[in-house]
């Protein structure tokens, strides 16, 4: 199990890369009256058929014993099936793929949120060339973090730059002290 | 939230900067195994380490990479260096409190620091 919502997000975020995806969007919405977390991940990548979304599901279905199994996906649905919510994996080859995760904001297993800044830049890092957007919510406070934007400014610098991911890290860190200290 | 017209003068002192390093290549490098089973043990904090000291010291040789799982998940996180001339080393079960006496021992001095490595491990 990974102790941190937010390195499930890096994990599940790096099979969007590994899938040849452009852009990566990232959603983390809490709403406190519904008791509610939900983490998306989308991605404009190769996709999955039917049979490749079961067997990613699950790790114990398998229709070839040859393919290794991974264990990313698995956990972090079960993370959230932990808390008494739900998972969905919605992929169409050629398309993308958008991985769902609600969790039990305040159950007692949900796991914490954890470094998002540092988990986001761990995935700019080795991938300067493909563009994510992170969106964060608490109730009414958001902010979103667009790499679009910023390459527009950087100007052929590349995001992958230790100075540039750190100006990332501190404005994501900034903007979930400003949504009431996040999640 | 910081503006984009931090990032803007951000990005002019980088500009400048760069002109005077440009033709040094990343001639070391430092993988980073980042599977599953590797973030499960901590590898992200390990990386950051990595980019933090190197980018700190200045060190413009030096390449961090992540890669997939490094094949022995029990040792996780594992972390491969690989210089010009010399063998491979790999360093297991890495925290970020190690990473800086990587980097000045082996990155630096050449000095492999043996205690990390896979080979005092096992
Ligand atoms: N977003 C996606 N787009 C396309 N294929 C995907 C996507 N997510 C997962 N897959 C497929 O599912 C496989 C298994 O993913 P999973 O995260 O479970 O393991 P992994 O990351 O490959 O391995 P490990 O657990 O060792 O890190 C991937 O190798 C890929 O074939």
């Amino acid at each position: 199990m990974m102790p941190e919502l937010s390195l499930n997000i890096l994990d599940v975020a790096k099979n969007s890369v590994t899938a040849g995806a452009t852009l990566i969007q990232i959603g983390v919405t809490a709403d406190t009256a519904a008791d509610q977390l939900k983490i998306s991940i989308t991605d404009n990548g190769c996709g999955m058929d039917e049979q490749t979304v079961r067997r990613v599901t699950d790790p114990f279905y398998t229709t070839r014993t040859t393919r290794k199994v991974g264990l990313g996906v698995p956990f972090f649905k079960m993370a959230a099936e932990m808390t008494g919510g739900s998972f969905a994996i919605d992929s169409r080859p050629g398309e993308g793929t958008a991985v769902r995760a609600v969790f039990g904001l305040r159950h007692i297993d949900r796991m914490p949120m954890g470094d998002l800044a540092a988990s986001f830049c761990t995935l700019l890092q080795p991938n300067p060339e493909v563009d994510f957007v992170l969106t964060y919510a608490v109730d009414d406070h958001g902010f979103t973090i667009d790499t679009r934007e910023y390459r527009a400014v950087l100007e052929g610098l590349s995001l992958g730059e230790p100075e540039v991911l750190a100006f990332i890290a501190e404005q994501i860190r900034e903007g979930m002290r400003e949504c009431g200290g996040g999640v | 939230m910081k503006s984009i017209a931090e990032l803007k003068a951000l990005r002019d002192q980088m500009q400048a900067k760069m002109n005077v390093r440009d033709s040094e290549d990343g001639s070391i490098r430092v993988v980073v195994g980042m599977a599953t089973c590797g973030i499960a043990a901590g590898a992200r904090p390990v990386l950051n380490a990595f980019v933090e000291e190197i980018n700190k010291r200045g060190l413009k040789n030096v390449t961090v990479t992540q890669t997939g799982c490094l094949g022995v998940c029990r040792l996780e996180p594992m972390v491969e260096v690989m210089m010009p001339g010399e063998e491979k080393v790999t360093y297991v079960k890495l925290t970020a409190e190690m990473v800086p006496t990587i980097v000045a021992s082996h990155l630096v001095n050449k000095q492999v620091v043996k205690e990390y490595t896979i080979g005092a491990a096992e």
